[in-house]
């Protein structure tokens, strides 16, 4: 573990190669059911996070995570939220595609990175639908606990450990704070 | 330096959470604006519902702090009622001011709710004396916002003469020097800054990359700038865009460059120049900027009251593509 912590920790995980190679393995039926276990959780809790994507929720949303070997979909709508993986290789015509590292998301969704910030930095990109990006960055932001937190205690003990290690990863790396 | 009073710190909220945040980060007072064209934030999925006014209001008055509500937009002809329900929910809700630009806004709230407290926004751009006395005396305005355009001598001189309290910006967005009068985004889209509240509508910005991962951006088709691989990128507004005019072989800014307002090494001149409130811009940046920017200002206000020395650096990371300016406060030839 200490090892494995060290390799976040110093900022290795910027290095695209060895994070891709790490995650490779992970299989998708896997991260998926990560992925919708935890987003039934959220919308559950926080289901006023919709309000602010009226007219959006029909919209699909492709978060393209460029240091991981797959990307994320996700389509907002209250009635039937998805969020899935999959592989980078399998095209998808997304309405809105927001790209970044995968700390630089994931500061944004802890609520420590201010999206803007990143854009002028360009370690955010943002294409396609504008509005509807703007306006799931505008629910997202609405909350009072960090989506990131929500997610990881649904893993306890294992995930609140790899969130912290991903915070002091992006402490000691140059991401707008 | 002596100083006779505390500068208040007026703080942006485009959210609840962002609200509290600026609260909870040391905020004297927070401003915000209602989800329609009453402010001039009107952006996708920002700002507050009625019900979430009032439990905003009920928190940052049960934590000390006071709540601005803007109504800095002016209403179209035969839309007022917008407006004038906008000024009966912020006196139902207590809010401690509401921030107009519009004199019929201002006349509205003034004849019906005399104990409202109105301040006079940068939207009015009023920058004399004469217009700002036209205001106090006709509105009982208690505060003006100053347009970005003062020197801090012209500040100093012009609180002298003033009865009301003046409030500046001190960081965040250097816009266009004729603020409540820029028709830009009017002429690229149909919608008015001034009257729907949006500066360039985010249903009618593009970005788009090309090969050699130059970053364009376009509002309603037309190209605002493009940023090579190196380049820092700023807001998709016309004001700060790169055109190609006569005079000049390359592209250039012709009227604003993106950057940002940062005036923490004036701000012992600005306090001594008499100026009762500084506001921080960035309604529509998130909760990591307001609690980054907040608590630092916090922090420097305090510390500049008690005669230290300030330093805001780590602040050039928050700013419009990582570039900050005195602008004019330091000198009217800021560019």
């Amino acid at each position: 573990m200490k090892i494995l912590s060290r390799f976040f920790v110093d900022g290795y995980i910027h290095k695209a190669k060895l994070l891709k190679q790490l995650t490779r393995p992970i299989p998708l039926p896997l991260i998926n059911y990560f992925l919708n276990f935890t987003l039934i959780k959220v919308v559950k809790k926080n289901s006023y996070l919709f309000n602010r994507l009226v007219g959006h929720h029909h919209k699909t949303f492709l978060i393209q995570i460029t240091n991981l070997p797959f990307d994320l979909v996700l389509q907002p709508n209250p009635n039937s939220p998805h969020l899935y993986a999959k592989r980078k290789a399998v095209k998808f015509d997304a309405d809105a595609t927001i790209s970044g590292s995968f700390l630089s998301l994931l500061g944004m969704i802890d609520g420590r990175f201010d999206g803007d910030a990143l854009f002028f930095t360009r370690d955010l990109q943002i294409f396609g639908d504008t509005e509807a990006i703007v306006c799931l960055r505008n629910a997202l932001d609405d909350m009072d606990k960090s989506l990131a937190d929500e997610a990881a205690s649904n893993f306890s003990p294992i995930g609140p450990y790899f969130l912290a290690m991903a915070r002091r990863a992006t402490k000691n790396n140059d991401i707008p704070s | 330096m002596t100083s006779p009073h505390k500068p208040e710190l007026v703080c942006p909220a485009g959210t609840p959470a962002s609200l509290r945040v600026a609260v909870d980060s040391g905020a004297d007072a927070v401003y915000c604006g209602l989800q329609n064209a009453t402010n001039a934030r009107n952006f996708p999925g920002l700002n507050l519902t009625p019900y979430e006014l009032e439990k905003s209001i009920e928190y940052a008055h049960l934590n000390g702090t006071k709540v601005l509500i803007a109504l800095n937009t002016f209403p179209p002809a035969g839309q007022f009622s917008l407006w004038s329900d906008a000024v009966d929910l912020a006196h139902s809700l207590n809010a401690d001011a509401i921030i107009v630009a519009d004199i019929g806004v201002a006349n509205y709230a003034k004849s019906k709710y005399p104990d409202l407290r109105l301040h006079l926004s940068v939207q009015a751009g009023a920058p004399s004396i004469e217009a700002i006395k036209f205001y106090t005396e006709e509105f009982d305005v208690k505060r003006v916002v100053l347009p970005r355009i003062l020197t801090i001598p012209e500040i100093k001189s012009l609180k002298q003469e003033i009865s009301c309290e003046i409030e500046c910006f001190i960081f965040g967005n250097h816009g266009l020097m004729a603020e409540g009068r820029c028709s830009l985004t009017n002429y690229a889209t149909g919608l008015s800054t001034n009257m729907d509240g949006v500066c360039s509508p985010a249903n009618f910005v593009n970005y788009r990359v090309d090969a050699d991962q130059s970053l364009h951006t376009e509002l309603n088709g037309f190209t605002i700038d493009c940023f090579s691989c190196t380049q820092n990128p700023g807001y998709p507004t016309i004001c700060k865009g790169r055109y190609h005019v006569a005079h000049r072989e390359d592209s250039y800014y012709a009227f604003e460059e993106p950057l940002s307002l940062n005036l923490a090494s004036l701000l012992p001149d600005l306090i001594s120049a008499g100026v009762d409130a500084f506001k921080i811009e960035g309604r529509q940046r998130s909760k990591a900027y307001t609690q980054s920017v907040v608590s630092s200002w916090r922090k420097a206000i305090d510390t500049a009251l008690d005669h230290g020395a300030i330093n805001m650096d780590h602040l050039l990371s928050l700013t419009e593509g990582n570039k900050q300016t005195l602008g004019a406060y330091e000198t009217k030839r800021w560019r």
